[in-house]
């Protein structure tokens, strides 16, 4: 029982993360109808621009900040330019972007940072939390900033004038316009958080993976695991999605004889056939009825 | 009476295919005017050229303003609200957040708050159902939300889009009824395409008919009625 709470748990934490980056794809997917594979890359990119302000000597929270401001101007500039000429293009066209984008991202950090493995400080450190055993005050502090993160973007979304119009740009375009708003800036303002929300998750799993350029690539498809069972639409959806995904993940690597660490990957993918076969718009994601 | 909309020469597209072939036609300040037509003649195309929707040319000028090539959100802006065909209701949103959705682009929070108000008292069946999502509200229901979302902009002028269609005969009275009392109370100047001839021949002070792209006919409501060729093709007697 000790060992299936221990699991839980964790879940919960990585799960977190997960929660962060399926935020991020369907923060995207709403307001242009596609999947950013380059998300874990940008969210990587982040990373290593934090771990660089540290090693100038700004303090964590100030890095943290920092990171979070440059890449939400950094997630606004790629729309811009990359993007934005692309919205009329085909699915296909919009694919090859976003690998062209993963790609670059990838290479550029390897460059600038090299491949090797480095140290990423946790601000919460890395005792038991609150004297118990079971999960570590790290994870505590992923599962807190991951639910601070939503609380702030329900408010957003709920509560403001630009989280209604961009709501309104993301269901209904024409209508939006009709009403006044600039959807093409609200897109842009979109890819912004996306990249923001991003780099948030980057900087809380960081400390557990530890930072090198491919650190996001397993991260990301759990995280389109998880936009996929909650539904892609649905950004509540994503979160709870995010927490199912990791304690699956981790129950799964301990009770399937066999599955271990090496399994645990194919299993976020099994998960997203089973769920695109069995229910495609996800828990709470709502159908997509077009009237003929 | 001076012009308030001025088109003259509009041509508008859809890919390879010309839909409008140099239409002109004014709309005086504090009117109410109706574009009449058969299905496919360009009614709905004219309404998108003014709001930008459509590859256009020619020149289109509101209050002084050239609106050919100005993207759509900022003709809005000028003032003009567009109550588009099949409604363009924000389904999964509250009726109250398409209200405030409607009243988007103003500051004055004040204004939109007493303004939501005078739209209960207007429409007050959407009163009973503010918190709804608009998506379950009837036919009826949906197109008083889609006048009341425009009227949030305070619009100089309103562009509707066949408000009648699909409404039970009793709901579209009472549309046209508030329609009109718009018009005249708050001096909103209305360019209402209908299918209901008979009705917004009733109300307008001004009608076009439109063919194939081209203005054919033009006068005051009351000539056009009594017109021969207008009664046997479009009011049916």
């Amino acid at each position: 029982m000790e060992l299936f709470t221990n699991q839980v748990l964790a879940g919960i934490s990585t799960g977190a993360i997960y929660a962060c980056m399926a935020l991020a794809v369907v923060m995207i997917y709403q307001a242009i109808d596609h999947l950013n594979f380059a998300q874990g890359e940008m969210a990587m990119f982040s990373t290593f621009i934090s771990w660089q302000l540290m090693q100038w000597g700004v303090p964590y929270w100030g890095a943290f900040v920092l990171t979070l401001v440059l890449s939400f101007i950094g997630g606004i500039a790629i729309e811009r330019l990359l993007f934005k000429p692309l919205a009329k293009a085909p699915i296909l066209t919009n694919v090859a972007g976003f690998i062209a984008l993963y790609s670059i991202v990838n290479s550029v950090a390897g460059l600038i940072w090299d491949f090797t493995i480095k140290q990423y400080p946790t601000p919460f450190g890395s005792y038991p939390f609150l004297g118990s055993q079971l999960i570590s005050t790290h994870q505590a502090g992923m599962i807190g900033v991951t639910i601070l993160l939503l609380i702030g973007l329900f408010f957003f979304f709920r509560f403001t004038r630009m989280g209604l119009a961009m709501r309104a740009a993301a269901s209904l375009p024409e209508s939006a316009r009709l009403v006044g708003i600039n959807t093409s800036w609200m897109i842009a303002l979109g890819w912004g958080m996306a990249a923001a929300i991003g780099s948030i998750a980057g900087m809380m799993i960081a400390p557990v993976v530890f930072l090198e350029p491919n650190m996001m690539l397993g991260v990301l498809i759990y995280g389109f695991a998880a936009a996929v069972l909650g539904g892609l639409t649905s950004p509540l959806g994503a979160v709870i999605g995010g927490f199912l995904v990791g304690i699956m993940e981790n129950l799964a690597g301990t009770y399937i004889p066999g599955a271990g660490n090496e399994l645990k990957l194919p299993i976020a993918l099994a998960l997203i056939i089973v769920v695109l076969v069995v229910k495609p718009a996800g828990l709470l994601g709502r159908p997509i009825v077009k009237r003929v | 009476m001076t012009a308030m909309l001025n088109v003259r020469d509009l041509r508008a597209y859809y890919g390879q295919v010309q839909a409008l072939h140099g239409m002109a036609f004014d709309l005086s300040e504090g009117s109410m005017t109706t574009l009449l037509g058969a299905n496919g003649a360009g009614k709905t195309t004219t309404l998108r050229a003014i709001c930008n929707m459509v590859r256009s040319t020619g020149t289109i000028e509101f209050e002084g303003a050239p609106l050919i090539g100005r993207p759509t959100e900022s003709i809005v802006r000028l003032g003009i609200a567009h109550v588009p065909q099949g409604r363009g209701t924000f389904t999964t949103m509250t009726v109250e957040e398409n209200l405030q959705l409607g009243a988007i682009t103003r500051t004055d929070r004040a204004g939109v708050v007493s303004d939501i108000e005078r739209m209960y008292d207007h429409f007050p069946v959407l009163k009973d159902r503010y918190t709804q999502q608009a998506g379950t509200l009837s036919g009826g229901e949906q197109q008083m939300l889609a006048v009341a979302r425009a009227l949030m902009l305070r619009p100089r002028l309103m562009l509707l889009d066949e408000p009648s269609f699909g409404l039970a005969p009793l709901i579209v009275r009472d549309l046209f009824k508030i329609l009109g009392k718009i018009n005249r109370e708050d001096k909103v100047t209305i360019l209402v395409v209908e299918q209901n001839a008979q009705l917004a021949l009733e109300l307008a002070d001004k009608a076009y008919v439109i063919e194939t792209g081209r203005i054919v006919m033009s006068g005051s409501a009351s000539e056009i009625a009594n017109n021969e060729d207008v009664r046997k093709s479009y009011l049916g007697y």
